[in-house]
C-alpha cells in the first residue's frame, strides 16, 4: 500500500474529510452539450463567505481541495480564493476549460504553487471540440492555455469525457496530450442534470463501444487484471464500504450546499447557516451514507462483481436508492468482464439496459 | 544544507554555528491524527511526519534556531536523548531541505507560510 493510500485509509477510518471538491460558480463561458449544471447564478457565496468556509475546512483537516465550476475563472475573485486556500496550505487542484488563461494567469498559478490543473478537451479536431462546447475557437484558446501552463512547469492533465459526438476521437486526444507533454485521462461517465433532466444521458456511449474502450491497451494498460472475471467477495469486502463519498470526501456547491459527492446530490446541510464540522459530524444523511456496507446493498450484495465494481452510490441514489444498483456501473462491470451482473440477471437481461429511470433526484432548494 | 558544522573562531575556541529553518511556501500541509502530511507541488513528493518531526516542523518559523527547537519542542516534550535528538533533527532537516520543503540558513529567516 502506498503512503498516499495509507493516509487515505487512515482518514477514512477516522472520519476525517481529507478531500473536498468545491464549485465556486456554476456560471460558464461554454455550453457543453453534456453538462449537468444550470449556469444561471442563483446567489453564489461571496468572497468572504468562501474564505470563511475555507478556514473551516482547514480546521476540519481537509488537505486536498479541488476548485471547479462551472468555469471557476468566471469569478473575478478566483485568484483571491486560490491565494487564500494556499495560505491555508491546502493542496489545490483546479478544474477549468482554460479558455480564460493567458500567460499572466499561468504565471500567477505557478506562483501560488497549486498542485495541478485538469482541463477538458473533447477532441483533437477543433470543429468537434467547439461543437461540443458551443463556444467558437474554444479549442484554440484551450490548447494555447495548456502550452502556457506547461511552460510554467505546472502539472496539466487533459480530461477527455467520452460520449457519442466524440466517440472516435479519444486516440487523437491522447496523442495530442502526448505531443503537448501533459497527462491524459478518459471518462465515459455522463450524469443526469442536477434538476433531474435525463435527456443528456442519450449522449452516453453505447455498451458495445464501452467494451472497445476497456479492451484498448492504449487506454487500459493492465488489460488482464482490469478485464479479469470477478472473484468471490471476502468477508472483509462485504463488511467494507463502496467509496469515500461522505466518509473522507464531500462536495460543496457555489450556494453552500454540502453533498457527499459532486455526483451524489443528497442534501446534507448548508455552510451559510451551519458550521462545516457540524454538518460533517451531525448530518443524519451523512450518517446514513456512512452506515452502508457492501453486505447491506439490496441487489449488489449478491452480485459476483460486488468487490470489484465501480458502483457509484450517488448514481444509485439518482436511480432510486443509495443501497441499490447503479445501472451505468452494472454496464461497465459487464462490458469490462463479460460476466452478467445480479441486476441484469434479476431482470432477465442478457445485456444491460443503457439507461435506468431516475426517480429520486431532489432539487438543490430542498436543502435551503 | 548549511550550518551545523564546527567553525573555528578568532579566539581559537570551537563553537557551533546555528541553523535556522523555515517552511517553504510551495508546500501543502495538514495535521492528521497528530501527524503532519506534507506535499511539495513541484515534484509531488509526499511525506507524513511523526509526532517529533511534526513538532520540529511546526516550530520552523525561520527565527528560532534548530538547537533551541530541539531543546524546547523535542527534548522538552518527548522522552529522548538530547544528542540523539539533535542528530535526528539534523538528518530530518537535511532530508526535507533536499526536497525544497524546508528552507535552511545559517542566519534567521522568516517562515514563508502562514501556519
Amino acid at each position: 500500500m502506498s503512503l498516499m493510500s495509507e493516509v487515505g485509509q487512515k482518514a477514512f477510518n477516522l472520519g476525517v474529510p481529507l478531500a473536498v471538491h468545491m464549485d465556486v460558480t456554476y456560471r460558464c463561458n461554454e455550453r457543453c452539450v453534456h453538462c449537468y449544471l444550470d449556469h444561471d447564478d442563483h446567489g453564489e457565496m461571496t468572497t468572504a463567505e468562501i474564505k470563511r468556509v475555507l478556514n473551516q475546512l482547514a480546521e476540519a483537516g481537509v488537505f486536498f481541495l479541488t476548485l471547479s465550476g462551472g468555469e471557476p475563472f468566471m469569478r473575478r475573485d478566483f485568484f483571491e480564493i486560490v491565494e487564500h486556500a494556499r495560505r491555508l496550505l491546502f493542496n489545490v487542484k483546479v478544474k477549468t476549460n482554460a479558455v480564460m488563461i493567458g500567460v499572466a494567469e499561468a504565471e500567477k498559478l505557478r506562483a501560488l504553487a497549486i498542485d495541478s490543473i485538469q482541463i477538458s478537451v473533447y477532441s483533437h479536431r477543433p470543429a468537434v471540440h467547439d461543437a461540443i462546447t458551443k463556444l467558437p475557437h474554444s479549442f484554440d484558446r484551450t490548447i494555447k492555455a495548456i502550452r502556457f501552463l506547461r511552460d510554467q512547469g505546472l502539472r496539466v492533465c487533459i480530461a477527455n469525457v467520452l460520449m457519442t459526438p466524440n466517440l472516435a476521437d479519444h486516440d487523437g486526444v491522447q496523442k495530442l496530450a502526448a505531443e503537448l507533454g501533459v497527462n491524459y485521462t478518459l471518462d465515459p461517465t455522463i450524469t443526469p442534470m442536477m434538476d433531474g433532466d435525463t435527456s443528456i444521458l442519450a449522449l452516453r456511449i453505447p455498451g458495445e463501444e464501452l467494451e472497445e474502450v476497456f479492451r484498448n491497451p492504449a487506454l487500459v494498460p493492465n488489460q488482464e487484471e482490469f478485464c479479469a472475471p470477478p472473484k468471490a467477495p471476502t468477508h472483509e469486502e462485504l463488511e467494507g464500504y463502496s467509496c469515500s463519498a461522505g466518509h473522507s470526501f464531500c462536495y460543496i456547491s457555489p450556494y453552500g450546499d454540502v453533498f457527499p459527492c459532486v455526483q451524489f446530490p443528497l442534501p446534507t446541510g448548508n455552510v451559510r447557516r451551519q458550521k462545516f464540522l457540524d454538518i460533517w459530524n451531525l448530518s443524519p444523511q451523512l450518517k446514513e451514507v456512512r452506515s452502508i456496507q457492501a453486505k447491506d446493498l439490496t441487489v449488489c450484495s449478491s452480485c459476483s462483481h460486488v468487490s470489484s465494481c465501480s458502483r457509484c452510490p450517488g448514481l444509485a441514489y439518482l436511480e432510486g436508492s443509495m443501497r441499490g444498483p447503479s445501472t451505468a456501473d452494472c454496464e461497465k462491470s459487464f462490458y469490462r468482464t463479460g460476466v452478467p451482473t445480479a441486476n441484469m440477471l434479476r431482470q432477465g437481461l442478457s445485456k444491460p439496459r443503457t439507461t435506468a429511470p431516475l426517480v429520486h433526484i431532489q432539487p438543490l432548494a430542498a436543502s435551503a | 544544507m548549511h550550518g551545523l558544522g564546527v567553525i573555528r573562531l578568532g579566539t581559537g575556541c570551537l563553537r557551533m554555528s546555528e541553523t535556522y529553518i523555515a517552511r517553504s511556501s510551495a508546500i501543502a500541509a495538514r495535521l492528521l491524527a497528530g501527524e503532519m502530511m506534507v506535499m511539495n507541488s513541484a515534484d509531488s513528493t509526499f511525506f507524513t511526519l511523526n509526532e517529533v518531526a511534526t513538532a520540529i516542523w511546526q516550530a520552523a518559523d525561520g527565527r528560532t534556531a534548530l538547537r533551541e527547537i530541539v531543546r524546547e519542542q523535542v527534548c522538552g516534550q518527548f522522552d529522548i536523548d538530547p544528542e540523539q535528538a539533535q542528530a535526528d533533527a539534523e538528518q530530518f532537516v537535511a532530508d526535507l531541505s533536499k526536497h525544497g520543503i524546508l528552507l535552511v540558513s545559517d542566519n534567521p529567516l522568516f517562515s514563508e507560510s502562514a501556519r
